[in-house]
């Protein structure tokens, strides 16, 4: 096999794994994958793509939500709920876990801890964008080279 | 077995994540069904062709599923929590439907709730998934898609409560479906009289199922 080919794969598959070892993504990233075939080789790059522009959005709501004078806690709770779902459904394992204690400062009440954790979930969420763009980029290059992408 | 592209099984997803709308699709299309997504509760009932007061107004919906083999849905699976209408509300709606209560209904949800999952086994729901859904927990809705779909081609109108399952059913499922159809009873009488509240936290006025 051409060993640039070889050398793609192995790049892939390195930082693939070290993307679940650092617990950015988890099994449902996998379930995610085993899901795209040649009818549908766009699958997980469609449903990522959606959940940056969803997060995206979600992001700005919570920002303006708890900047106001008072904040409507439900209104967080339920935006912080989404997020913490659509996190779940494609393995953004460390996004979603700052959701859940995001919710925990949103029972109590806590405009402080909840400022806190949206800082956290952008830096995560900032985080796993990155490194999800950075795995597409290497699977584009191995494809471009003539490899394929190994089933997981 | 295959089945061809007329007899496909056709589910409802219902679901507010745009997200989790997507990822529940390709897990039913990867199982060969047809696949209808809706973000909320109220579309799905739209899309079923159910009118609010569908039990006092005799005036049959502009698509009925049992009747016009355009719109036939085989099974219908709903997020819990959803703003305004939620899973729980939809999936009472539909079992009090007599055009809608025979389609098998399956909850979703991200929490582990215990208390939630029995209340929608006992109202009827036939399973309950935690989020993420996996391609295992699609699996197994195929039996109860099969059920209905015979049940359907021999009598489209059956009034009765009972479901005669073309599987011999276990004794659980036995169970729940006797305790399905008192609760279908209970409700029809008590419909009026209560409203539906996305928690409910009082005791049904008959005093007989208290959740």
């Amino acid at each position: 096999m051409d060993s640039a080919v070889l050398q793609l794969q192995r790049q892939l598959s390195d930082y693939k794994s070290s993307l679940y070892n650092e617990g950015f993504l988890d099994d449902q990233f996998t379930q995610l994958q085993q899901l795209q075939d040649e009818s549908n080789p766009d699958f997980v790059v469609e449903v990522v793509s959606l959940f940056f522009e969803d997060s995206e959005r979600l992001l700005t709501e919570l920002t303006k939500t708890l900047d106001q004078q008072s904040v409507d806690f439900r209104k967080v709770d339920a935006y912080v709920h989404q997020l913490k779902g659509s996190s779940s459904s494609i393995g953004a394992q460390r996004v979603q876990r700052v959701c859940i204690y995001f919710r925990n400062y949103c029972d109590e009440q806590n405009v402080e801890g909840c400022l806190k954790c949206l800082q956290q979930v952008k830096n995560e969420y900032t985080l796993v964008k990155n490194k999800l763009e950075t795995l597409f980029k290497f699977e584009q290059q191995l494809l471009a080279a003539g490899g394929s992408i190994p089933m997981q | 077995m295959g089945l061809a592209p007329e007899s496909q099984f056709h589910v409802l997803a219902v679901d507010d994540n745009l997200i989790d709308r997507k990822v529940i699709e390709r897990l039913l299309k990867t199982s060969s069904y047809q696949v209808t997504t809706v973000d909320s509760a109220g579309k799905a009932l739209e899309f079923l062709g159910l009118l609010e007061d569908d039990h006092i107004n005799p005036n049959p919906p502009p698509v009925s599923p049992n009747n016009h083999q355009e719109v036939e849905v085989n099974l219908i699976i709903t997020d819990y929590c959803m703003p305004g209408m939620t899973g729980y509300d939809l999936l009472k709606k539909i079992k009090e439907s007599s055009s809608l209560r025979n389609i098998p209904v399956v909850i979703m949800s991200s929490e582990n709730v215990p208390s939630r999952i029995n209340r929608c086994l006992e109202e009827g729901a036939e399973e309950f998934f935690l989020k993420p859904v996996s391609l295992s927990d699609v699996n197994k809705l195929k039996p109860h898609m099969m059920k209905t779909k015979d049940k359907n081609h021999q009598n489209p109108e059956n009034q009765e409560a009972s479901k005669q399952p073309e599987v011999q059913p276990t004794q659980q499922e036995v169970q729940k479906q006797q305790q399905q159809q008192q609760s279908n009873n209970n409700k029809r009488k008590t419909m009026e009289a209560e409203e539906l509240s996305p928690d409910r936290t009082r005791p049904r006025l008959n005093g007989l199922t208290v959740v």
